[in-house]
């Protein structure tokens, strides 16, 4: 790890000042990829702001039809809280799902969402629920936020402080882990919404993405027997020493097929 | 520099750290808590799990001025008067090792676990065992000692 200047922020107001003043100083939250990052040397920070503790960026509540979650809310409070399995199941047996026990333990949603690795799994709830992203300066909607591979919406000096989840009629969401590294091969988050349903697919492309051809398919019939006859286009997908982009294709629509049997309660 | 105060194993332990200084080399390194091994220091393997303030952590991939203030324990404060813990007895009992390396990191998740789920069945302990790895490929053995730590803590 190259040198860099540890800081303990204590307020969202001294987060803000502090970025701003420095453009190549990092915020640590559960630092699940930042560390290992750093201890790669594939980036060298001036300062690292630690954001823990601040308590703009936790707690869990629903207010009316929404579940809004704070930034800095680790895996594995998302997986237990007795909030998130009444209002959305789906979104805790997600977060159950994420990594390892202790990677769960540390890792947070704001950093998992600000990261938006191409194979994380809570970008798939966040689109497929289109999630309001609540920074310190403004509110984006999920379709405006995931921008491809590791890159989104948020500009400099802005960070996360919470995630609105509209919550759903149902919702599920099924991965084919990586069996080495957790990481979705591909995953995806199917939901019945008020705008009708929604698919988001992660893992199996260059970032979280909508599957147009299944919404429609099953805003017809919920019925995973709706998407036998799909073939989801590999333009976009991912291919690498884990598989081509054809077996990411079949694997995200079986993946669809599970989480909409879920949802059913039909095999 | 940074200046740190922790709690490890019952003990307050105060030390002078860079930085970018590890957990798991505070431990290692000022401390002379050796039990907590580093594997693979790419934040897979799990042999440097402690618990944090009651959860466990891989301490390779937490700075040590993040546990300023916190509770640590290591493989070294597990054993109370004394007596093993009962994820140290089963891993014994079960001869859930093989070459032994990752079996701090191994007894520190059982641990944690088992206080979590009392009762695990053995799809919850591979699915709870999942940031370890053992390279000697000593799981089934593992699995076994994970159900005999929990029946002991039972008792």
């Amino acid at each position: 790890m190259y040198a860099f200047q540890y800081r303990k922020a204590k307020t969202l107001k001294e987060v803000g000042e502090w970025l701003a003043k420095d453009d190549e100083a990092k915020l640590l939250s559960g630092g699940m990829t930042l560390i290992p990052t750093l201890k790669a040397r594939l980036a060298q920070p001036t300062q690292l702001i630690d954001i823990n503790g601040i308590s703009e960026l936790s707690g869990i509540e629903v207010k009316g039809d929404v579940l809004s979650i704070g930034a800095a809310t680790r895996h594995q409070e998302v997986a237990t809280s007795k909030v998130v399995r009444d209002a959305l199941p789906a979104l805790a047996s997600l977060a159950a799902n994420i990594g390892d026990p202790q990677v769960r333990n540390r890792g947070t949603i704001g950093g998992s969402v600000a990261n938006n690795d191409p194979a994380a799994d809570y970008p798939a709830a966040v689109l497929g629920l289109n999630a309001k992203i609540i920074t310190n300066k403004r509110e984006i909607v999920a379709e405006d936020f995931f921008q491809g591979m590791f890159a989104t919406a948020l500009e400099a000096g802005e960070l996360i402080v919470r995630i609105a989840f509209p919550l759903p009629k149902k919702a599920a969401y099924a991965k084919f882990p990586h069996p080495a590294t957790g990481y979705a091969m591909a995953g995806v988050f199917v939901a019945e919404t008020a705008d009708g349903i929604r698919v988001a697919v992660t893992g199996a492309g260059e970032g979280v993405f909508r599957w147009s051809d299944a919404e429609a398919a099953l805003g017809k019939k919920m019925d995973a027997a709706a998407l036998e006859k799909l073939t989801l286009s590999t333009d976009n997908l991912n291919e690498d020493i884990h598989g081509t982009r054809e077996y990411r294709a079949q694997l995200a629509k079986v993946m669809a097929a599970r989480a909409v049997a879920a949802i059913t309660g039909k095999k | 520099m940074a200046k740190i105060t922790m709690t490890v194993n019952g003990k307050k332990s105060t030390g002078d750290v860079e930085d970018r200084a590890l957990l798991a080399n505070f431990l290692r390194d000022e401390l002379k808590l050796t039990g907590t091994h580093v594997g693979c220091d790419t934040s897979q393997c799990g042999a440097c799990t402690v618990h944090v303030d009651g959860r466990a952590i891989k301490s390779c991939t937490m700075l040590a001025v993040q546990a300023d203030g916190a509770e640590v324990v290591t493989i070294e404060g597990l054993a109370k008067n004394g007596k093993l813990h009962p994820a140290q007895q089963a891993f014994t009992e079960c001869h859930a090792l093989q070459c032994g390396f990752c079996t701090p990191g191994m007894i520190m998740t059982t641990a944690a676990l088992i206080k979590d789920n009392p009762k695990p069945s053995d799809e919850e302990i591979v699915h709870g065992l999942e940031g370890n790895l053992c390279r000697c490929t000593g799981y089934l053995n593992i699995v076994k000692a994970v159900k005999r730590a929990a029946e002991l803590q039972a008792k």
